[in-house]
């Protein structure tokens, strides 16, 4: 029994194939939760007053970083990919790379055309 | 009696396959199953961010094109309506994220509390984003037949400066701020859709969760749910900034 005990949140698989990752699972509690939405709240708020200062070519850049910031602490905390197994974490990385292969590719092929027309 | 318990007891024992009625017999522990299933959901999402990628990037090589067109077009979007949508939003992905928590601890009254106040959140953004889309109609904002492009020509007197708003554009430059409108209502009207297929599965998921199907250790609806929602959230925090926010200082 006390052997059980060990093993009650750890699935005893010798094999090692039906979880590979040894994946286990895991609760966020509220306050963390609470946490990440009081960032995601001063996130807005920052971008709002940034967007009201003249960064001149910065101002998209800010906005940009800023978003891409508040989308990753969405991605890791509230969808839980920070407590996922590996293949879901390459699962979800390896897709905003094909969308960053999608941008790179097209952009170059738009400015290559019409070289200095920009 | 105990002939029979002694035939069928090892059988049992021999695998530790958990027995709960949502345990799928191809799958061989309830971790795999559950994997199986996010892995399925991000799939589906990565499809979703191709989607929304294809507009982002018109959006990006129209603005190159256009600029000028496109800076006084985005600049009559309302930023104090749009900030309020992104907090109702946030608090909605919040309060959806709160409802995972309560369904994993089996809190069942809870778990429908934070349900129907996503929902009521979610049902707020779309409310403003109505009120937005009225004005827009009104001012013949809409792309096509009836579009008026006199505001861009004519710019309103700002009274504080005594000169014109945004800057005068020429006709044809002005005819081009169809298509940031285009690319505003294609966008957030695709978000706007997603909201409400959403919404629409949130009622199914908030008569089900009343009944108790999810706090008896069965997350997997709700979590995956969960991850739509917050993509869609995640859509909208690139959406308020790059169509309300980056082209209040037009570079010269």
């Amino acid at each position: 029994m006390a052997h059980e005990a060990t093993h009650e949140h750890h699935y005893h698989d010798p094999s090692n194939i039906t979880n590979p990752e040894h994946a286990e699972h895991h609760i966020v509690t509220p306050l963390q939760y609470g946490y990440v939405y009081v960032g995601l709240l001063i996130g807005t708020l920052l971008t709002v007053l940034a967007a009201d200062r003249n960064f001149g070519i910065f101002n998209p850049v800010i906005a940009l970083g800023i978003a891409c910031t508040k989308a990753v602490i969405v991605i890791l905390f509230f969808m839980h990919v920070k407590y996922q197994s590996g293949l879901i974490k390459m699962t979800v990385a390896s897709g905003f790379f094909t969308f960053l292969v999608l941008i790179t590719m097209t952009l170059s092929d738009y400015v290559s055309r019409a070289w200095g027309l920009w | 009696m105990p002939h029979e318990s002694a035939v069928h007891e090892p059988a049992h024992h021999e695998h530790e396959h958990v027995f709960i009625p949502q345990h799928r017999h191809h799958f061989e522990t309830e971790e795999q199953q559950r994997e199986a299933g996010s892995f399925g959901m991000w799939l589906f999402l990565l499809t979703e961010i191709m989607f929304f990628g294809g507009l982002f990037f018109a959006y990006l090589l129209y603005r190159n094109w256009y600029y000028d067109a496109f800076v006084p077009a985005s600049n009559q979007l309302n930023v104090t309506l749009g900030a309020w949508n992104t907090a109702f939003l946030i608090t909605s992905g919040f309060f959806m994220a709160l409802a995972v928590w309560a369904a994993e601890v089996r809190k069942k009254q809870m778990l429908v509390l934070m349900l129907v106040l996503t929902t009521v959140f979610g049902c707020a953004f779309l409310g403003v984003k109505y009120f937005e889309y009225k004005e827009k109609w009104e001012k013949h904002h809409i792309p096509g037949a009836n579009f008026d492009i006199s505001e861009f020509v004519h710019p309103p007197i700002d009274k504080a400066t005594n000169k014109p708003g945004q800057k005068p554009l020429q006709v044809d430059m002005a005819q081009r701020t169809q298509i940031f409108f285009f690319l505003y209502f294609g966008m957030t009207g695709m978000h706007a859709l997603h909201m409400i297929i959403g919404i629409g599965l949130l009622i199914w998921l908030i008569a089900r969760a009343q009944r108790g199907d999810f706090t008896e250790g069965y997350v997997a609806p709700i979590e995956n749910f969960g991850l739509y929602w917050h993509f869609v959230d995640i859509v909208w925090l690139f959406l308020f900034p790059l169509l309300y926010l980056i082209n209040r200082h037009p570079l010269q």
